[in-house]
């Protein structure tokens, strides 16, 4: 895999650049400026240096607690997800049929949460779960549980959760699935004579050979959950409270519904600077990763 | 050896899982207001079209689709065609600045939507392309031009440089061994690519409500028009979530045979 | 340790009511003795893999029985069969050191620790991996990672059989040789079953000292490479082994004599009347036919070219719609393109329908 150095791959380059950068540069440019200035309206603005940002990072300020409480928040929904999404991820991978017409039903089916617009997800959940007009929300409600995700802090926790669990672990799973399509069959015949247990197969083949999806899925569930915005606002509107604000939900409501460009903005590029940092550690993961991989083998 | 005890139930139970809310959204789609909200039925017991003749035949409603549809190709097309040849030259070439590059670009998919939706407002009111399919189109680029680099980067690898090589030695230019040779070998590729394109595409909102207003608003926002002086619409509001589930389930009923190897994203 | 016998053994990838000419391996009652070194060889798609698989237990037999030491365990799982079996492409458990690679069939079965330890510095110091044991397996080159397989089926004292599916595929060809000789040592010192599936007749004939051709999901012969050489049991075995391989004519036969071309061939063996109907061909090994000065008494061929060998050369011949290999005896010059052909009658061999006939001396 020894590349040749040609500085003319640029001009092949040169269009995902432009695209790109008319897209981020140029927005991101704003934001910055918008950073350090302050607004009463009017298009009227005037220089605040990095005020913002000292008053993001101090909790006692209004705009501090409402992010960082907003980050806590964010960053307990994206461990839990996480937790749940990735092992539940596996095994449905692993209990995939393994020919026949039902593979492709199983993928089809799968597959078909995260085709759905992102509102549409939360305007099911919404649906399913009302405790009036919902078939979970009834049952529930039924069974003796006070269920109502609208009023109660637990269940909007427990119904924004089972939504992500219900949206993406399709996502996990393919990914896993398509890792374990790619074992070659010797392994598992090698294993079978070596006597393995099904576990110390999991263990000793699966695991490892799934592990560069693996880090793919955990690192996409983990950018996405930290983003998340559209489905807790349809199911949720961020409440009961605060309780279901994350990030992205607090930053469009003082951007978008406060017109506080200032914060908005500064708000903006810490989040972003946060993603990054976890890109960037994602990124030379991925890499390093890569390099351990011995020259790939065919197989017959 | 391939899976685990068990597999059957656990495999039934998540896809009930999955089903059992989408089922619920269609079985209300068919049911009338007035038996929605009066009593609880597992099925429509006056099943009704009348949901969906309203948002076919109130033009407001199925231009939403045909908003969507035409930003979401719009940008499929922009993402494939700009990624096409960077992907090549990440693969083959080792050039100035290329890591930071392709760094940059990946990151530029982990930017949260919400901290662009009001510089992108500034931008495309400035440029005279708000609320046209265009302005969603190019913002979707942000997150899948990326995406399109990097799935399709490992496809190109995937192909051996002696076909290249050979290609230049007959006399092929490099534009026409680009269509001839490399577009065919790698067509499952673009398939995948774009299939991600066309869903990420499909799903995002925050971006597509901001950017436009009336001439280009997709249909997913104009669903949140339902709430009326009446109340909640729920056997509308259903109706139109059935209809955007569509051309989703369209999309994976044609890729059904790729999804594992698309998956794969080229590399494993 | 054991002996392995096949009754009836046959498999088909389409189920038991598939027609048997479809069968991946059709009805084989053999034995493989214990402490053999036997080569499985074949091309692509005779067979040989499916009887390997069906020996280790990965492939359940259509029907048949497999006996070790004459014990039926053909409903036996993998685990339980006590084979060892190398595969094409090295299998190495990725996140272990090459010990811990060494010491996971033993660690499955419950071994105890100190047994485990002694047994894998054994067999590192018998592949000579001891300088890797505490390496991480990833890392190493295809050889090495050949022999860590190897060594996952040695570990194992009990072991019965070990099964060798072209394990030199991706092995760099000046390894191999080296690799293939340690393989020969092992088995000296070792005194196990092996069973080594290839379809490269070099790495057979060197390896075993009982070669198995299959074809078409067939055992066509078995034996020592020199019978297999001298005397092929079916036509496709002439052809496969040898370099060239056999010569292989329609000829009419009857009694002592061979006619090809209005030609005739004296025989070694008396034939008697052949059945009629049959194919009737002769099979002559090129070693054993010269060309010569054409001289009135020899069956006479046009030379198309000399192929030089170094050490000996063959010429390529044509007589009327056969095309002949035949040895250049050292020295002879060819005056223009006809020759004389020579043969010599005791490695001439009869065929019907593709098997050979046994003459009455």
């Amino acid at each position: 895999m020894d590349k040749t150095v040609n500085q003319k791959a640029w001009f092949l380059v040169l269009p995902v650049f432009l695209v790109v950068a008319f897209s981020a540069i140029l927005p991101l440019m704003t934001v910055v400026n918008y950073s350090m200035q302050d607004t009463f309206g009017n298009n009227q603005f005037f220089w605040n240096g990095v005020g913002w940002f000292k008053e993001l990072l101090d909790p006692s300020t209004d705009l501090g607690g409402r992010f960082l409480d907003s980050l806590a928040r964010n960053l307990f929904f994206s461990a839990v997800i996480l937790a749940i999404e990735v092992p539940l991820g596996i095994v449905v991978a692993l209990s995939m049929p393994r020919e026949g017409w039902s593979v492709a039903a199983c993928l089809v089916i799968l597959a078909l949460p995260l085709l759905i617009p992102w509102n549409v997800v939360g305007t099911i959940w919404q649906i399913f779960g009302r405790p009036d007009i919902g078939l979970l929300g009834y049952t529930l409600n039924h069974l003796g549980m006070n269920y109502n995700y609208v009023s109660n802090e637990f269940d909007a926790w427990a119904t924004v959760i089972v939504m992500d669990v219900w949206h993406w672990t399709s996502l996990v799973a393919l990914l896993c699935y398509a890792g374990l399509k790619s074992i070659p069959d010797a392994y598992y015949q090698a294993a079978q004579i070596d006597g393995a247990s099904r576990w110390a197969v999991f263990t000793a083949i699966q695991l490892p050979k799934m592990n560069r999806v693996l880090l793919i899925a955990v690192l996409l569930r983990f950018m996405d959950s930290f983003m998340i915005y559209t489905e807790p606002f349809v199911v949720t509107g961020g409440g009961p409270g605060n309780s279901t604000t994350f990030v992205s939900i607090e930053l469009v409501k003082i951007a978008l519904g406060q017109f506080d460009l200032g914060k908005a903005a500064a708000l903006s590029l810490v989040y972003n600077l946060i993603i990054l940092i976890v890109c960037w550690i994602f990124y030379t993961v991925m890499t390093n990763a890569g390099n351990e991989r011995p020259a790939k083998q065919g197989v017959a | 050896m391939h899976s685990i005890p068990g597999r059957r139930t656990i495999m039934v139970l998540f896809l009930i899982f999955l089903l059992l809310p989408i089922y619920w959204l269609v079985n209300m789609s068919f049911k009338t207001n007035g038996e929605i909200v009066s009593t609880m039925t597992l099925w429509p017991h006056q099943p009704t079209l009348a949901n969906y003749m309203r948002i076919f035949t109130d033009e407001s409603w199925y231009s939403g689709y045909i908003h969507s549809l035409t930003y979401v190709v719009i940008n499929t097309v922009i993402s494939i065609s700009v990624a096409l040849p960077a992907a090549y030259a990440f693969s083959r070439y080792r050039f100035l600045g290329d890591k930071h590059l392709f760094f940059w670009l990946l990151s530029n998919r982990m930017a949260p939507a919400a901290v662009y939706a009001l510089p992108f407002f500034n931008l495309y009111s400035a440029i005279g392309l708000f609320d046209t399919p265009w302005a969603v189109a190019l913002a979707h680029c942000i997150f899948n031009v990326p995406l399109a680099v990097w799935i399709l980067e490992g496809f190109v690898s995937g192909v051996p440089r002696e076909i290249d090589e050979t290609a230049f030695l007959d006399g092929y230019s490099f534009p026409r061994f680009f269509v001839k040779i490399l577009v065919p070998l790698i067509a499952s590729g673009i398939g995948v690519a774009a299939f991600f394109c066309f869903m990420f595409s499909w799903v995002e909102l925050l971006l597509a409500r901001t950017l436009t207003t009336v001439n280009a608003k997709p249909i997913s926002a104009i669903m949140t028009r339902t709430v009326s002086a009446a109340g909640m619409d729920w056997g509308l509001l259903a109706a139109a979530g059935v209809l955007t589930i569509i051309p989703g389930a369209l999309v994976i009923w044609f890729v059904r045979n790729y999804i594992a190897r698309g998956f794969a994203l080229g590399r494993v | 340790m054991a002996r392995i016998d096949l009754v009836d053994l046959a498999h088909s990838y389409g189920g038991n009511d598939a027609p048997l000419e479809s069968f991946a391996l059709k009805p084989v009652t053999m034995t493989w003795r214990q402490g053999g070194a036997y080569a499985l060889l074949g091309p692509s798609g005779c067979g040989k893999t499916t009887l390997l698989n069906l020996i280790s237990g990965i492939v359940t037999p259509s029907s048949g029985k497999i006996l070790f030491d004459g014990a039926d365990i053909t409903p036996l799982s993998t685990q339980k069969r006590n084979i060892a079996q190398v595969f094409q492409f090295p299998v190495i458990y990725d996140t272990m050191t090459v010990g811990q690679n060494l010491a996971f069939p033993l660690k499955n079965r419950g071994v105890p620790k100190a047994d485990i330890d002694a047994r894998v510095k054994k067999i590192a110091d018998l592949l000579d991996l001891t300088p890797y044991l505490d390496r991480k397996a990833t890392r190493l080159t295809a050889d090495a990672k050949q022999k860590i397989s190897l060594g996952r089926g040695l570990v194992r004292s009990d072991v019965a059989a070990i099964l060798f599916d072209e394990p030199l595929t991706v092995i760099d060809p000046e390894l191999k040789w080296q690799l293939r000789s340690k393989l020969k040592a092992l088995h000296r010192d070792l005194d196990l079953t092996m069973i080594y599936v290839t379809h490269d007749q070099t790495e057979a004939l060197t390896f075993a000292d009982t070669v198995v051709v299959m074809h078409d999901g067939r055992v066509v012969q078995s034996g020592t490479p020199a019978e297999l050489f001298d005397k092929p049991a079916h036509t496709f075995v002439g052809y496969f082994i040898g370099s060239p391989g056999m010569n292989i004519v329609p000829a009419t036969v009857s009694g002592h004599e061979a006619r090809i071309d209005g030609h005739t061939i004296g025989l070694h063996r008396n034939y008697g009347v052949l059945p009629a109907g049959a194919k009737i061909e002769i099979g002559v090994r090129p070693e054993f036919v010269n060309v010569a000065a054409p001289a009135s008494g020899l069956l006479s061929a046009n030379i198309e070219r000399i192929d030089d060998l170094g050490r000996v050369r063959f010429a390529r011949v044509r007589v009327g719609d056969a095309k002949f290999a035949a040895r250049v005896p050292p020295g002879f010059s060819v005056p223009d393109n006809t020759v004389g052909l020579v043969f010599d009658p005791s490695h001439v061999h009869v065929y019907a329908d593709g098997r050979l006939v046994e003459g009455v001396a």
